[in-house]
């Protein structure tokens, strides 16, 4: 896979910074998301509404703002990672206005505004977080607030039930998902946590059948995100978010050991969950019944039907933009958002919506493997992970692969929480390919990583530099 | 551990894979399936707005097909003066289905029918959308605003035959609705719309022209009379006419209309029709017995339904009667029931010598470029009454319009025949109003039906639907 490949830059060549590359690909991405918002004016034989030129404004300078940031701070960041995520936003905020034409009130506008948010945000990070490296000193206070995060909703005042899950809290009159936010601290804290017992986790163990089974005592992180996992999914009723946690800590830990126990392991105890769950969760039961026998209950199943007629009704090239009628889709606005791409840009257009998470997915995890340290080769290839697993279980349910989870599609869904995290995501994928790529010369505050706290090796401090790099002959 | 990197990239690729195939197989082998289900709104709702021919009422598209504005559906069903003509067009709703022509001409008026299997090809073939036949109805226009506008403002019904050809002229309900309401695109309106007609205590989404029965009243002693001249009874043979009847085995007194002698305690049967005698036909009825009123009933077309293209209530004569109901049966009341359009039918038969058409109302069916699909060819339904009998029986009404109680529908020049009929089926209820004749030149027959008066005051049916009538014969010259 040519994603996959490491390049072995030789430390003191120069490599290119490929920003022009990177800006030709923004004008592009941000092109497409206005052909998409003003052909639905065209499509439907509808007036332009008056706004348009301060929409197409503001959506151009967004995208150019945070080339602009990238260029500035991140020189030697992926070139491809920012295009494609401005690609997704962009065709979602276009959706989202043909969604609600003629509503009162235009999600569209506020999706807008978050993405606002989240390009300054965005920025902020890379400011603060030059290295990123600083947060693996807080392995659990991060746990703490990861799992507080998680947890939140189940809280009694603010936690809001919707829909049938309870994983909203709403503070000020504004709802906010925090798993969203969760997510990433989580693999924070993972990536830091495992960075640091990698080699016990490792090492310790007896061999069966051919694999390395982990010792009962070492088993007791992942015994504890499976119990948070089944409380998420038995008090939250929140398939998808337990299904997202559990799938993340698994991939992280087999990253971290290489290890092909963990993910078996992983797998043996979410897939029990599961059915466990299947027969003792109302609504778990429900979402496996539409999955396989949609027709058995219309009104029941009445979301993953009509998702599915929008599919077979838009075809292989689709209605076209603003001529299939999505919003007969419930949820169409968030969970339901790749059936309306179906629906309207037909098999093609969901095809290449989904090459295009596979590129940032695929770019994200290259970051992991160009990444220096272990930290950040985990946190690339966890946060990259949770992106795939989130898609694929989205995309997954909406087309009738895996039963519905209630996950949001990563930049296209309407919902602030989301839209954040997930730019929060890509500066930190951005962060870390930048680290892994800008010559030794240009690389942030290497000092950072204290080797005295490292239990395994002790070196003197001398070219910390130099020791902070995970060379690929060790590992590989 | 970058080999477990690259291992966890080669899992994502194989779910990603899953996706891309799976989308493919659904695309393949679900599609069918999917598009072909019947709850599947977005194929229906494209159904709905493909173009459909027009439904013509002399040479106006009483209901035709306008751009909705919207290109998903581009076409919308839209209804020249549709309330007057809703009971003829029906209406086209995506939500509600089809009724009345548009339902009963809906393979035609959308190109499906095989008839136009062969155009249909050729259309395929040029990459043509296949258009719609146009429907043309025999209401004429100028007749069906004069009964629609005569009726303003009562509850009721009107039917204007042709009695030599059974074309129905006029077909008014009143009140009614704009079927516009109901093929809108506007669904959540067209919900409101519906439940509110639904709602409304006028009922105005029945058909009280043909599909709906009320006790006929007096106008059913011209069925009598029918049975009583098929029998052998000539127009002066005389008549028992008591200012109140004792009916057998019974503790009611039948009396006449206000309480009213007819005229003497004898009289001819021309002279009961005239005065509408009811002890007179309650003792006609009673001598030709159930049997004969039955038969000669159903000569008329009581108990059986009109299956043309016009879908009528079925009019009841009961059976099983004893004496007592029997007496009342013979002047319109007890169980009998019948369609404006019922006695509209008997008046033709009279009018046609005896001759019964079968009522109808597409006259023919045409394509786009006018050559014609389909052409109605008139039918006689039976020889209801004797062609002698019928002709006693025209003289006996075009008597009763001159000179007897139906002369609210007079005009000079013009030869009318006709009988009043006023019912109650009870006594809480309003007074059912009723008029049928006919009109000899242009030859037709009219049944005026008035459910309820607005002002509810006692008005008689010779004012109130003789009127109407006379409005509607001249709207005809």
């Amino acid at each position: 896979m040519s994603f996959g490949v490491l390049r072995k830059t030789p430390i003191n060549q120069r490599s290119p910074t490929r920003r022009n590359t990177e800006l030709v690909l923004v004008l592009f991405a941000a092109a497409l998301g206005i052909a998409c918002y003003l052909v639905f004016y065209f499509n439907r034989g509808l007036e332009l509404p008056s706004v348009w030129p301060v929409a197409v404004g503001c959506w151009v300078a967004l995208c150019l703002a945070s080339h602009l940031l990238v260029r500035k701070m991140l020189p030697y960041a992926d070139p491809v990672l920012l295009p494609c995520v401005l690609l997704l936003n962009g065709l979602g905020l276009a959706t989202l206005n043909r969604l609600n034409y003629g509503a009162a009130i235009n999600p569209a506008v506020l999706q807008l505004i978050y993405t606002a948010v989240g390009v300054v945000v965005f920025g902020v990070l890379l400011r603060l977080l030059r290295d990123y490296r600083v947060l693996q000193r807080y392995t659990y206070l991060l746990f703490v607030i990861g799992l507080g995060l998680l947890l939140m909703p189940l809280l009694p005042v603010i936690g809001k039930e919707s829909g049938g899950s309870r994983i909203w809290i709403e503070v000020f009159g504004r709802s906010f998902q925090p798993a969203e936010l969760a997510k990433i601290v989580l693999t924070l804290a993972f990536a830091s946590y495992l960075s640091d017992h990698r080699e016990l986790l490792r090492s310790a163990g007896r061999r069966f059948l051919g694999i390395t089974w982990p010792r009962v005592r070492d088993l007791g992180p992942i015994a504890m995100i499976w119990v948070v996992s089944l409380v998420v999914l038995v008090f939250q009723s929140d398939l998808g978010t337990s299904l997202l946690f559990f799938g993340l800590f698994v991939v992280m830990l087999y990253v971290a050991t290489d290890q092909v126990a963990w993910p078996i392991v992983g797998f043996v105890g979410f897939s029990g969950a599961a059915f466990l769950a299947y027969l003792f969760v109302g609504k778990v039961r429900i979402r496996v019944e539409s999955w396989l026998i949609p027709f058995s209950d219309v009104d029941q199943n009445y979301q993953v039907i009509e998702g599915q007629f929008g599919l077979a009704w838009g075809g292989l090239t689709g209605r076209g933009i603003g001529m299939g009628r999505p919003t007969r889709v419930p949820l169409v606005d968030s969970d339901f958002i790749s059936a309306a791409f179906g629906e309207e840009l037909g098999m093609v257009g969901l095809f290449v919506i989904i090459m295009v998470y596979l590129l940032i997915v695929m770019r994200g995890l290259r970051a992991a493997l160009g990444a220096r340290d272990w930290f950040g080769k985990l946190l690339a290839a966890g946060l990259s992970f949770a992106l795939a697993l989130q898609v694929f279980a989205i995309i997954g349910g909406v087309t009738r692969l895996l039963p519905l989870t209630g996950l949001t599609t990563p930049f296209l869904s309407q919902g602030g929480s989301s839209l954040l995290a997930n730019w929060l995501i890509l500066a930190i994928l951005l962060l870390i390919s930048h680290q892994g790529r800008a010559p030794i010369e240009e690389r942030d505050a290497e000092v950072v990583v204290d080797l005295a706290d490292e239990n395994t090796v002790l070196l003197p401090a001398v070219r910390q530099s130099v020791a902070s790099e995970v060379s690929d002959e060790e590992v590989g | 551990m970058n080999k477990s990197v690259r291992r966890v990239a080669f899992i994502v690729g194989l779910m990603f894979l899953a996706l891309l195939v799976n989308l493919s197989v659904s695309y393949l082998f679900r599609s069918d399936e999917l598009l072909n289900s019947v709850h599947n709104r977005r194929v229906q709702e494209e159904q709905f707005g493909q173009p459909r021919g027009p439904i013509m009422a002399g040479n106006t598209a009483i209901a035709a097909t306008a751009s909705s504005g919207d290109p998903r559906i581009p076409n919308v069903r839209v209804y020249a003066n549709g309330a007057m003509y809703a009971p003829v067009t029906g209406y086209y709703s995506f939500i509600y289905g089809r009724s009345h022509l548009e339902q009963d001409y809906n393979a035609q008026l959308s190109g499906t029918s095989a008839a136009q299997s062969v155009d249909r090809i050729i259309d395929a073939l040029a990459g043509r959308q296949t258009a719609g036949a146009i429907v043309q109805t025999t209401i004429n226009p100028q007749v069906q605003q004069a009964a629609w506008d005569a009726m303003q403002g009562y509850r009721g019904g009107a039917v204007v035959l042709d009695y030599t050809t059974g074309a129905i002229l006029a077909y008014v309900s009143m009140p009614s609705y704009d079927p516009a309401m109901l093929s809108s695109l506007d669904y959540d309106a067209v919900e409101a719309n519906w439940k509110a007609l639904l709602a409304d205590p006028n009922e105005p989404l029945s058909d009280r022209a043909g599909k709906e029965v009320f006790p006929p009243g007096s106008t059913f002693k011209l069925v009598t009379t029918a049975a009583a001249l098929e029998a052998g009874w000539r127009p002066d043979t005389l008549v028992d006419s008591p200012r109140g009847l004792q009916l057998p085995d019974s503790d009611h007194v039948l009396t006449n209309f206000a309480d009213a002698s007819c005229g003497a305690d004898r009289i001819t049967m021309l002279d009961a029709l005239k005065v509408s005698c009811n002890t007179a036909y309650a003792n006609i009825g009673m001598a030709l017995g159930e049997a004969a009123l039955r038969r000669q009933a159903e000569a008329f077309g009581f108990n059986s339904a009109v299956s043309s293209d016009i879908w009528s209530a079925v009019s009841r004569f009961p059976t099983d009667q004893d004496l007592a109901s029997l007496a009342m049966s013979a002047i319109g009341q007890y169980e009998v029931s019948a369609s404006p359009l019922q006695m509209a039918m008997v008046s033709a038969a009279i009018a046609n010598n005896g001759v019964q058409m079968e009522p109808y109302l597409v006259s023919e069916v045409r394509n786009p470029d006018l050559s014609v699909l389909s052409i109605h060819a008139k039918r006689v339904l039976r020889q209801s009454l004797s062609a002698q009998s019928a002709q006693l029986l025209q003289n006996m009404m075009v008597e009763n319009v001159t000179s007897g109680g139906a002369d609210a529908a007079g005009i000079s020049g013009l030869s009318i025949g006709g009988k009043t009929g006023t019912a109650q089926s009870d006594p809480s209820r309003p007074v059912y109003y009723w008029f049928t004749g006919f009109v000899s030149e242009p030859h037709v027959a009219i049944t005026i039906f008035v459910e309820h008066t607005p002002d509810g005051a006692a008005a008689s049916s010779s004012l109130v639907a003789g009127r109407m009538f006379r409005t509607v014969a001249e709207a005809l010259r």
